[in-house]
C-alpha cells in the first residue's frame, strides 16, 4: 500500500494533535480561554484527528475536488481558516476598544462627582461646626 | 455680553490636554479673563487625557474643571468625555479650545455668537475664509482642500476648514457627540456626520496662531495614514448615516 504519509509521521501528528486538544482544554478549565474561541480551536484539532487516523482521506478529498497535489488543499483551508479566525479577533478588539473608551470615559465623569461630591460634604461639614445642637 | 442667553443658559468650555504643561495654565486664564470681561456665563473644563507630564498637578492648582481620564484615548475620546459631561451637566452650548494655545480666547466671541443667535448648531472657527494668521503647511492644505471636495460630494456642504478644531456645539450637536464622537482624527468625520444628520454648519473667520508648545499630533510619516484613516471614517460614516436608503439613527 502506498501510504499518503509513511507511519511515523502518522503517530507524531496523533500525538501532536491529542496534546494540543488537551493544552486547549485545560486553558478552559483554568477560565483563561473563554468558551466562544475554543470552539474554533477544538473544530481544528478534531479536523486535524480526523485526518491523521484517516490517512487516505485528504488524496480522497483532493482528487474528489479535483485538486492534483493534496498538500496544496490542506494549505488552501488552513489559510482560509486562520484569515477568518483574524477578522474575527480583529472585530473582538474594536469592540473591546469601544468598551474601554466607554468604561474610561464613565470613570473620568464618576471620579469628578465624587470629588465633587466629598468637596461639598467637607465645606458642608466645616460650616456645620458651632452650630452643634444635642437632640 | 453677546446673543441672546437666558439667565440659565451656560456655556461650556472644553479644553482637550495631553502634554501641555507649559501652556494649558495660559490657555485656561485667557479663557477666563475673556468670561470675565464679556460677563459670559462660561465654565472651563480640561480633559486630562492621561498626560505623562507635568499637566495633571498644574491642573489640580488651577481654578477650573477637569477630568483626568485614566487611560490615553485620543483627542476625541477626550472630547467625547467633555460632550458627555456638558450634555449631562445641561449646559447649551460647548466651545472646545484647544490646550497648545493655538485657539486664541480673544476670538471665542465671533465663534459662539452664529449659535447663541441660533444661525447654527454647529459654528466652524475657520483659517481659510479670510487668509490672516497661522495658515498652517502646505501639505496640510492640500489635504483640507481634499476634505472640502469628500464634504460636498456626500453631504453637499461646503466646509473650507474641516480640520480646525475651533468649534461650537448647541445643545443639538452636544446630543449627537455624545452619543457618537470619532476617536482619532475626529474632525473631519464629525462635520460629514453632523451634515447628515442635518445640523446647520456655519463657518466664521479665525484667525490662529502657530501652537505655543508641545507636540502636533500629526507628523510627516502620520500624515499618509491620517488620510487614509480619515477617508475611510467618513466613508463609513455616510454610508451608515445617508439620506436615503435605511436610515439609521446614531
Amino acid at each position: 500500500m502506498e501510504n499518503v504519509v509513511p507511519f511515523k509521521i502518522q503517530l507524531i501528528s496523533i500525538i501532536g494533535t491529542v496534546l494540543f486538544m488537551v493544552y486547549i482544554i485545560r486553558l478552559i478549565v483554568r477560565g483563561r480561554l473563554r468558551e466562544e474561541y475554543a470552539i474554533i480551536w477544538i473544530i481544528c484539532t478534531l479536523v486535524l484527528l480526523t485526518l491523521s487516523f484517516w490517512r487516505r482521506g485528504l488524496e480522497t478529498i483532493a482528487l474528489e475536488l479535483g485538486v492534483y497535489y493534496p498538500p496544496s488543499l490542506l494549505f488552501l483551508f488552513a489559510i482560509g481558516a486562520i484569515v477568518c479566525f483574524l477578522v474575527h479577533l480583529s472585530v473582538v478588539n474594536s469592540k473591546m476598544q469601544h468598551n474601554i473608551k466607554e468604561l474610561t470615559q464613565e470613570l473620568a465623569l464618576i471620579r469628578h462627582e465624587l470629588n465633587e461630591l466629598k468637596r461639598s460634604a467637607t465645606t458642608d461639614s466645616e460650616a456645620d461646626t458651632g452650630l452643634e445642637v444635642l437632640p | 455680553m453677546i446673543g441672546e442667553l437666558t439667565s440659565n443658559q451656560r456655556i461650556l468650555a472644553i479644553v482637550p490636554c495631553y502634554n501641555e504643561q507649559d501652556c494649558i495654565a495660559g490657555v485656561v486664564e485667557d479663557l477666563h479673563g475673556i468670561r470675565d470681561r464679556n460677563n459670559l456665563p462660561l465654565d472651563v473644563l480640561v480633559v486630562n487625557d492621561c498626560s505623562r507630564d507635568r499637566s495633571a498637578d498644574i491642573l489640580r492648582q488651577l481654578d477650573c474643571l477637569h477630568l483626568n481620564l485614566p487611560v490615553n484615548l485620543g483627542i476625541g475620546g477626550a472630547m467625547q468625555t467633555g460632550y458627555k459631561y456638558a450634555h449631562k451637566h445641561g449646559y447649551s452650548y460647548a466651545i472646545q479650545v484647544d490646550g497648545d494655545g493655538q485657539h486664541p480666547a480673544d476670538q471665542l466671541k465671533q465663534v459662539l455668537e452664529p449659535a447663541l443667535t441660533g444661525r447654527a448648531d454647529v459654528v466652524i472657527g475657520s483659517r481659510y475664509l479670510e487668509k490672516k494668521g497661522f495658515q498652517s503647511s502646505a501639505i496640510r492644505r492640500v489635504g483640507i482642500r481634499y476634505f472640502q471636495y469628500l464634504n460636498r460630494l456626500l453631504t453637499g456642504q461646503t466646509v473650507r476648514d474641516s480640520t480646525s478644531g475651533f468649534r461650537v456645539f448647541n445643545r443639538n450637536a452636544l446630543e449627537l457627540a455624545s452619543r457618537y464622537y470619532p476617536d482619532e482624527y475626529p474632525e473631519p468625520e464629525a462635520i460629514i456626520l453632523f451634515g447628515l444628520q442635518n445640523l446647520r454648519i456655519l463657518e466664521v473667520p479665525v484667525e490662529m496662531r502657530d501652537r505655543q508648545g508641545g507636540v502636533s499630533s500629526i507628523n510627516a510619516l502620520k500624515s499618509v495614514y491620517y488620510m487614509i484613516k480619515v477617508t475611510l471614517g467618513i466613508l463609513s460614516a455616510y454610508l451608515r448615516y445617508r439620506p436615503y436608503g435605511k436610515r439609521r439613527s446614531v
